[in-house]
């Protein structure tokens, strides 16, 4: 089995996900300026959601708006622009401008005696909107954190082989694929399905690039060892041979995950479910980064094929080093 | 070898019994025979987040134009002084904790009216001298006082805001108008269960000398035969007030009085017309600073806003518990038909080994405790994914050294030895990602993330033991038991 002969065609796959994913977030973004790529939930750009259920008649959608418009959100605005959706067949969910605790009291009880029967609030968050652009900032520095230490570790864990920094950056090329490929789908979700971006959504993506950092590095081991055992070998076919070594066990973990993840996006209800597509999506490719791109970069690398790459006429994106 | 290999067996066993024993039970206590004192009394409940169990959220930002300039040893006392609050209001199982330079998360779980508790925490606290007369109440009652009454009809919280109104308690006029309280009150029908709450107490009024906003200065001192004691002056209003009173009621007791609830009540030994005087009492060097903390900081030493709220109900909550727990089981299922049908005899004792993790993983959780959350039951579903991928390195490896001819004790030794490194680094780099994580929730109080990196790294750490120690353990137990070398298809050959 030769996978790295055919580099450039995984590459390209790699290219059809990530950038059908990359146009979805421009759209976005022309669309909203105020958001930036994907649709955030009120985690991050502020505001209230409100969950309630009602125990007596079901009350419209222009009736809520017009308890709403009844009460000013935290900087003093009316909530006349309140975004309300059925949630189940008793339930609506609402989200509206940042209200605080006690507004949100006074709507309940206001919905209690317009509509009858017993309000149960399911869930309530609010969330200042300086609150939330500054955990977005920090959330982007984190990763960058997280980047950087990984490279050192990478670096210093592979100082007996030669050039240990490719090993680093190799990794953390294949972790932002699989960062650019979670956000792309998330994108698509946003973009179809009107899903919104929430902290759950950041901690599938913590989860992916943790993932993704691991499986590399399993690879890159087996590379390391072999590099000390078939020293005459060219460095194409060792990397090859060691792809191939580990393509048994990379499948097995990805299959193990793959399975309770599947049970829970079946079988765990409708609060982790966007968090759990979007795990599934990632670590799907956390395992096919590990195999089809961090290691044939280290040959790229290793040939320096760059320096072919505007003579020929096709393979020639320099965005190929995803 | 095999002396290590036995040391490790019994402390498996030992392990797994305690965890079951932790595990199966709810609480354990273990009390001395001799006195029936309690040596050990652990709540061993599974511990709920807010987010399965229900429950309000809250983060408190300091209401500073500048995060910089707020005193850290300022926010902590802010700190304290709210946990007290919440405790006095009769909510259980309050945790609040400091994030980063300027915030405190608050989590209250399981209380059904956020309105009050979050209007309660953002008040002003009332310290108030009260007069208790020659019948003195126990420290940490809730008293009535008759400061800031204006009518019958107003609610006890209320009345925090008027601290900073005046300095003279008795003029009653003055008091601020009490702009949240009756729209507070009146929000929903649970609101009188607070207030009730603040009343079981006598329904003695007492009367109030004078609020904290009279004291100057406050310090902790020994006395001249080593007691500890507070010592404080008064601000001129205030000096003339106590003068009067102290004069006329020698020998009565003078309660000190926070947020209505009695925090200490000493002897009135003699007249204190300076507007100098001292409390004494049974203190301890804690309890005399933790007392002269209260009375200078009656009031929050940084004032605080509600930046971000989250309530959760607790039908939610149960549903989700409900759902997590069946998919976590169907998945953990399917895992173990994989890893027993694919590896065969080494997948079945992988399979024990993964047994043992979560029995171990569980009783971790119930004796730190960390609070599950749903981020967290993620966290660790992917720990499972890792503690399995470690014994699929492991058995990976010992089928390639089986393949190249070793016997199988050179080629589970071999197999253990060489994918240790692959572990080792993959591991780390995963150990590494939950550190930048618990720093940046911790720094910006999003317990979300927070939670999913401390179950993550835990399941990294005990995963490493169960995969690598129990493992091969189990494995080498029934090397020991059975002839193995004459089945080489037990190891999916």
């Amino acid at each position: 089995m030769n996978i790295i002969k055919n580099r450039y065609l995984y590459f390209l796959i790699s290219l059809l996900v990530i950038v059908p994913g990359i146009i979805f977030m421009a759209i976005h973004w022309v669309n909203n300026p105020n958001e930036g790529p994907l649709a955030l939930s009120i985690d991050f750009r502020g505001g209230s959601l409100l969950e309630v259920q009602f125990s007596g008649t079901l009350p419209s959608i222009n009736d809520i708006q017009a308890v709403y418009n009844q009460y000013l959100s935290t900087t003093g605005q009316v909530l006349s622009d309140a975004i309300i959706q059925p949630l189940g067949t008793d339930s609506y969910s609402i989200t509206s401008k940042q209200i605080d605790d006690a507004t949100k009291g006074k709507i309940v009880a206001a919905m209690q005696s317009k509509f009858g029967g017993t309000v149960t609030v399911l869930n309530f968050t609010s969330v200042s909107a300086s609150v939330g652009a500054e955990v977005t900032t920090a959330a982007g520095w984190a990763i960058l954190a997280a980047a950087i230490f990984i490279i050192l570790y990478v670096w210093w864990a592979f100082r007996s082989v030669e050039h240990p920094v490719r090993y680093g950056t190799a990794a953390i090329i294949a972790m932002f694929h699989d960062i650019f490929v979670v956000l792309g789908v998330e994108a698509m979700l946003g973009y179809f399905l009107h899903w919104e971006a929430d902290s759950l959504f950041l901690t599938a993506l913590l989860t992916v690039i943790g993932f993704s950092v691991h499986d590399t590095i399993v690879v890159f081991d087996r590379i390391r060892e072999n590099a000390n055992i078939y020293r005459r070998v060219d460095y194409e076919t060792l990397v090859n041979h060691s792809v191939v070594q580990t393509l048994d066990r990379s499948i097995n973990t990805q299959l193990t995950v793959m399975f309770t993840l599947f049970a829970l996006a079946l079988f765990g209800g409708d609060t982790t479910r966007h968090f759990v597509i979007i795990l599934l999506a990632g670590i799907f490719s956390g395992t096919y980064s590990s195999i089809f791109n961090a290691s044939p970069i280290l040959v790229v690398w290793q040939n320096r094929e760059w320096r072919t790459w505007f003579r020929r006429k096709t393979e020639a994106q320099p965005g190929t080093a995803q | 070898m095999s002396r290590s290999r036995n040391f490790w067996l019994v402390v498996i066993i030992l392990l797994i019994a305690f965890s079951l024993w932790v595990d199966l039970s709810k609480n354990i206590s273990i009390a001395d025979p001799t006195n029936d004192k309690l040596l050990v009394n652990l709540n061993t409940d599974i511990h709920l987040g807010l987010d399965l169990r229900g429950g309000l959220q809250t983060l408190l930002q300091a209401d500073v134009p500048n995060c910089a300039s707020v005193d850290p040893a300022e926010l902590n006392v802010t700190r304290q002084i709210l946990e007290s609050r919440a405790n006095a209001l009769g909510v259980s199982e309050v945790t609040m904790q400091v994030a980063g330079n300027c915030r405190i998360v608050a989590e209250f779980p399981g209380i059904n009216n956020p309105e009050q508790v979050v209007a309660a925490l953002q008040q002003t606290g009332l310290l108030e001298f009260v007069d208790m007369g020659s019948n003195p109440v126990p420290v940490g009652t809730v008293i009535k006082t008759d400061y800031g009454q204006t009518s019958a009809a107003q609610k006890p919280v209320a009345n925090g805001t008027a601290q900073s109104a005046t300095t003279n308690p008795n003029l009653t006029a003055t008091v601020q108008p009490a702009m949240t309280a009756t729209p507070l009150a009146n929000a929903t029908p649970s609101a009188t269960a607070q207030s009730s709450a603040t009343t079981t107490a006598p329904v003695t009024i007492y009367h109030t000398v004078m609020t904290g906003a009279a004291l100057d200065t406050v310090a902790v001192q020994t006395s001249s035969v080593g007691q500890y004691e507070i010592a404080f002056t008064l601000k001129s209003s205030g000096t003339q007030v106590f003068s009067d009173y102290t004069t006329a009621n020698v020998g009565k007791y003078l309660a000190i009085v926070l947020d209505k609830k009695v925090i200490s009540v000493p002897v009135i030994n003699s007249a204190i017309t300076g507007g100098q005087g001292v409390i004494q009492g049974n203190f301890t060097v804690d309890t005399a600073n933790a007392l002269a903390v209260q009375l200078r900081y009656g009031s929050l030493p940084v004032p605080v806003k509600v930046v971000e709220s989250e309530t959760v109900g607790p039908t939610l909550g149960a549903e989700s518990v409900r759902k997590s727990l069946l998919a976590g089981a169907i998945g953990l299922t399917v895992v173990i038909l994989f890893m027993g049908l694919y590896y065969r005899l080494p997948g079945i004792l992988a399979d024990l080994a993964l047994v043992t993790y979560t029995l171990i993983s569980l009783m971790l959780f119930k004796v730190i405790p960390i609070f599950l959350t749903l981020p967290g039951i993620a966290g660790f579903i992917l720990s499972i994914g890792m503690a399995v991928d470690a014994n699929v390195l492991i058995f990976e490896r010992l089928k390639e050294e089986l393949r190249s001819g070793r016997t199988l004790r050179q080629a589970i030794d071999l197999g253990w030895s060489r994918a240790w490194p692959s572990i080792r680094d993959s591991n780390s780099s995963t150990l590494i990602t939950c550190f930048i994580l618990y720093i940046f929730g911790n720094t910006f109080g999003a317990s979300i993330v927070k939670g999913f990196s401390i179950n993550l790294a835990l399941g990294v750490v005990i995963s490493l033991f169960t995969a690598i120690i129990v493992t091969r353990t189990y494995l080498h137990l029934v090397l020991d038991n059975l002839k193995l070398d004459e089945h080489p298809n037990w190891f999916g050959l």
